[in-house]
């Protein structure tokens, strides 16, 4: 059954970013990439790390979808399909993905020092918690302090970026 | 650990998930198609945190906060990429990187 439930996910996840990938509609292509990122978080609840799915969705899903859907519409004509590009130039970008692709899942099957763990364990977001701001031996306190000022400066310097000037057009005349 | 599915399994899938990003970053030239391929190969190297984690020692916690810290890091690059592109859009009204030179010389 869970089998199942994995194989169809990862159907989900292939088969939705290949569309996100190739699709000429813009705005279309980053809906199939929320569907990609909502497969993912399903494989996270599968995986029974409930804390990492529903940040996945919250995060992911939530929060960056919604930027990149504004951004889309700030700056594309939605009906307008994106510049098509001549298939002689997928070929050489095809050929680079496939391969190394084919290189890398040979190179995983090959390794043979994998001994599967069979324990059922399941994290709280208690034990997460306990962690991220445990300051003693493999605490990680500081890279959690780092992360927050990096998101101070992101959202400040965001801001700064795209404040809304004058369209340069408009100045000319 | 998923019942019946092996690790490898779950590395070839995302394996071929950052192999498809790879290729839309190569192929797309608008700035925003390119920036969603981006998010296609952080999300693959995600998954394969939690799931090394989850198969291999699921008694440490490291791939989970790890992979909590890519989120944080894909959030606060997509904005800020975001922003910029935003403002790019302003100054040429056109975010194709065929046509922008703004940076170029």
């Amino acid at each position: 059954m869970e089998k199942i439930l994995f194989y169809i996910l990862s159907a989900i996840i292939i088969g939705f970013a290949v569309l996100s990938v190739t699709s000429r509609k813009l705005y279309r292509a980053t809906i199939y990439l929320l569907f990609v990122l909502m497969a993912v978080s399903g494989l996270y609840f599968m995986m029974e790390y409930n804390f990492m799915g529903a940040v996945q969705l919250s995060v992911y899903a939530g929060g960056i979808m919604v930027l990149f859907i504004y951004a889309v519409m700030m700056t594309n004509n939605i009906g307008k399909p994106l510049r098509s590009i001549s298939t002689k130039r997928k070929i050489l970008p095809f050929i680079i993905a496939f391969g190394t692709a084919i290189l890398a899942i040979y190179a995983i099957y090959s390794y043979q020092g994998i001994a599967n763990v069979h324990e059922a364990t399941i994290t709280s977001v208690d034990q997460i918690g306990q962690k991220l701001l445990s300051y003693e031996k493999g605490g990680y306190v500081l890279p959690f302090e780092v992360v927050s000022i990096l998101l101070l400066a992101v959202m400040v310097a965001a801001i700064v970026i795209a404040k809304a000037k004058k369209l340069v057009n408009q100045e000319k005349n | 650990m998923i019942e019946g599915v092996s690790l490898f399994e779950i590395l070839s899938l995302t394996t071929v998930l950052f192999f498809v990003g790879i290729y839309g970053f190569l192929t797309r030239t608008n700035l925003i198609a390119m920036l969603m391929s981006l998010e296609l190969m952080v999300n693959a190297e995600a998954i394969n945190f939690v799931a090394i984690n989850k198969y291999l020692s699921p008694a440490v916690l490291q791939g989970q906060i790890f992979s909590l810290f890519i989120i944080a890091l894909a959030a606060a690059e997509t904005a800020l990429a975001l922003a910029i592109i935003l403002h790019l859009y302003r100054l040429t009204e056109n975010i194709d990187v065929k046509e922008v030179e703004e940076l170029k010389y």
